[in-house]
């Protein structure tokens, strides 16, 4: 009755990242006493659990299981991921193992860069648990400005996990963008790798107002990767964040995004589709802030599981006092085509402005029995019938993509996924 | 030459084709009349394979070829085509890709080359203006937002473009006003000859005054009851389906 409690394999894994940044911490660049207070925050916390209303869907359990180490070493060489990499043109900075590679990287001309430190900015927040870790061993990343008024054109920020170590290794990399008024830019991410690693990414934006940030995603990590993603938009006055997130790869993913519309008309779109196969989860959580008046956010995510895969959508859209004329609508779809798939949806609304128009919904199924024999009647085999709908079935997530060569980046990566599953 | 041999078919459990025998020679067009409920769509969809009719008994065989051991897609490989009572929405499907999947499935499967997209669009716009369809037709989504007519005409296009051997059309003049009426008559006349066989099933006459079928069959509760030319649909028409029924009973 009174024995010990044994630690829990969450309890162990947070002890051994917190023992890693006891040994590191001397050597991480950038502001120490953000770090210090994030490491404090972190031996307190640990790493989110099951009981927590915000990761009932997603077990972090088999994150745990896995001792992972800092990438230490000479360069690693990826030429095979780098052949992998969708052909989209344009300048990019190129992350290997969270940290920044001028070799490999293409400095835009437009705006200014830096790298070599994490982007801690003012941004703290240790209420969240996964963020406090990236900011306890935060090595890299990449601080983005636009001045105000420039379009920046295109930039891709790549991340690859090596796979070249002989143990699993986490990286936390720590971006900031920060576009000044009426810039506007689209940033094209896409994160692959090769063998075991933890991703754990934290952005933080700034958009100004007027400002317009497109932010495509492509989350094609390894099978055996770990992702946990989180994005913070701030978004000002008619400013808009314009957000795009495809999920394909990875074991065990999530991508957080939180959302502030803090000036009047601001307006954020956080679309996504997961698509998963095997025994992957992959959750996008979103919370959307609406601070202002006459702010908007549109959510459309679309799921597509296969085998035991699971699927997860959280979205909270809180509607301050004063955020009058909101408009918040969120949607999530699910094809389950398999009877061992899941799909958790979780729609919160809190809405404290009595002049808002808020909707969402959820829908779940296979494919309609009915548009497959219509095909089928004119003469397309089932495999392909079923590949038609489920393109189908993305598209109104796909269509409104204005990139051309991110669009089709996606396209492949999709019909490359289609034809690994045996569905 | 389509060969029907008492064929039965069940629908959840329920027998709705109780032994239909029926045969029609290469190149005609032969109508098919009911009421409803006599089994009209189930013939076709048994004929098209859809899922959840279980045939119980008979055959039906396409040129000797045993259609009902085929899958859809096969039958559509073999030249027959369906033109659905209701056509089936597909958004998210722009109308000129699916056309082209389908018409390229069909040719892989005969050994023919494919078409291009370039290809495609030229046969396909002579084909809408045959049907006096706006162009506009083939980008938007597979009948989504479609009237009741367009999507009739989307599917004697679709009939147009796949040149079917054998078709079977289901009620295609319902919800018809008489000027598409008689472009959907003018679509399915144009193909008539001696390689288009067909089986019009219609609830009324009026559509026969427009495709004038080699014979007329009525189906009554699962059974085709009498079969005569076309003077058997104005005979229909003036006497309503019941004196028939009560007449064959």
């Amino acid at each position: 009755m009174n024995a010990v409690a044994q630690p829990s394999a969450l309890q162990v894994r947070a002890q051994d990242f917190l023992a890693r940044y006891e040994g590191l911490k001397d050597r991480l660049p950038g502001d120490a006493a953000v770090r210090t207070a994030a490491a404090a925050a972190f031996a307190r916390t640990g790493l989110p659990g099951p009981r927590e209303e915000a990761w009932r869907y997603t077990s972090l359990r088999p994150l745990a299981e896995i001792g992972f180490r800092e990438p230490l070493g000479p360069l690693a060489d990826c030429a095979a991921l780098l052949a992998g990499l969708p052909a989209i043109e344009g300048p990019r900075l190129v992350f290997v193992d969270g940290r920044f590679r001028a070799d490999l990287s293409a400095v835009p001309s437009h705006v200014t860069v830096r790298t070599g430190t994490p982007a801690f900015g003012t941004l703290a927040r240790l209420d969240e648990k996964l963020v406090t870790l990236n900011t306890m061993l935060a090595e890299d990343g990449a601080t983005i400005d636009v001045a105000e008024g420039i379009d920046a054109g295109t930039l891709l920020l790549i991340s690859l996990g090596s796979g070249s170590h002989s143990h699993p290794v986490a990286f936390h990399p720590r971006h900031a963008l920060h576009l000044s008024p009426g810039a506007s830019m689209t940033l094209i991410e896409i994160a692959m790798g090769a063998g075991t690693y933890l991703h754990n990414p934290v952005t933080s934006i700034t958009v100004d107002a007027a400002a317009t940030l497109t932010h495509l995603r492509i989350q094609n990590e390894s099978p055996d990767a770990f992702h946990l993603s989180t994005v913070y938009a701030d978004v000002g006055a008619r400013g808009t964040y314009d957000s795009f997130a495809l999920t394909l790869g990875g074991r065990l993913a999530r991508m957080e995004v939180h959302a502030h519309l803090h000036g009047e008309k601001a307006a954020a779109h956080l679309n996504a589709a997961q698509l998963l196969g095997g025994n992957q989860h992959a959750d996008f959580t979103t919370v959307v802030a609406h601070d202002a008046p006459a702010t908007a956010s549109r959510q459309t995510v679309k799921n597509v599981l296969t085998g035991h895969a699971r699927g997860v959508f959280q979205g909270k859209i809180e509607v301050a006092r004063v955020a009058q004329k909101t408009d918040g609508y969120q949607m999530n779809q699910a094809l389950l085509l398999s009877p061992d798939a899941e799909i958790d949806s979780k729609p919160q609304l809190e809405i404290y402005a009595d002049d808002v128009k808020c909707s969402h919904g959820a829908t779940v199924g296979d494919l309609d029995p009915d548009q497959l024999f219509y095909l089928r009647s004119r003469g397309v085999a089932q495999a392909e019938a079923r590949s038609i709908l489920v393109r189908a079935f993305l598209s109104e997530a796909l269509d409104p993509i204005v990139h051309e060569e991110a669009r089709a980046a996606m396209e492949t990566a999709i019909t490359a996924w289609w034809e690994r599953q045996s569905v | 030459m389509l060969e029907i041999k008492g064929l039965t078919a069940t629908v959840d459990g329920k027998e709705i084709l109780k032994g239909i025998d029926l045969v029609v020679p290469q190149g005609e067009v032969h109508a098919i009349m009911g009421p409803n409920g006599s089994g009209k769509s189930t013939l076709s969809y048994v004929l098209s394979g859809r899922e959840g009719y279980e045939v119980t008994g008979g055959s039906a065989t396409y040129d000797g070829q045993d259609l009902l051991a085929l899958a859809p897609e096969e039958r559509a490989a073999a030249g027959l085509f369906l033109a659905f009572q209701y056509p089936v929405e597909l958004p998210g499907v722009g109308n000129a890709n699916f056309m082209r999947t389908a018409l390229n499935a069909v040719r892989r499967a005969r050994g023919e080359p494919e078409l291009d997209a370039v290809q495609f669009l030229k046969r396909a716009r002579a084909e809408l203006r045959r049907l006096s369809m706006a162009d506009d037709m083939l980008k938007r989504n597979v009948n989504v937002g479609f009237s009741g007519g367009e999507k009739k005409r989307n599917e004697v296009l679709q009939m147009a473009i796949l040149r079917p051997k054998l078709a079977i059309l289901d009620e295609t003049d319902s919800g018809l006003d008489i000027d598409a009426l008689k472009i959907v008559a003018e679509g399915v006349n144009a193909l008539r000859g001696p390689d288009f066989t067909a089986v019009v099933i219609t609830h009324y006459q009026r559509l026969l005054d427009h495709i004038v079928p080699d014979r007329v069959h009525v189906l009554a509760d699962g059974r085709i009851i009498r079969s005569g030319g076309p003077e058997l649909a104005h005979a229909l028409e003036a006497g309503g389906y019941a004196s028939m029924i009560a007449e064959a009973a």
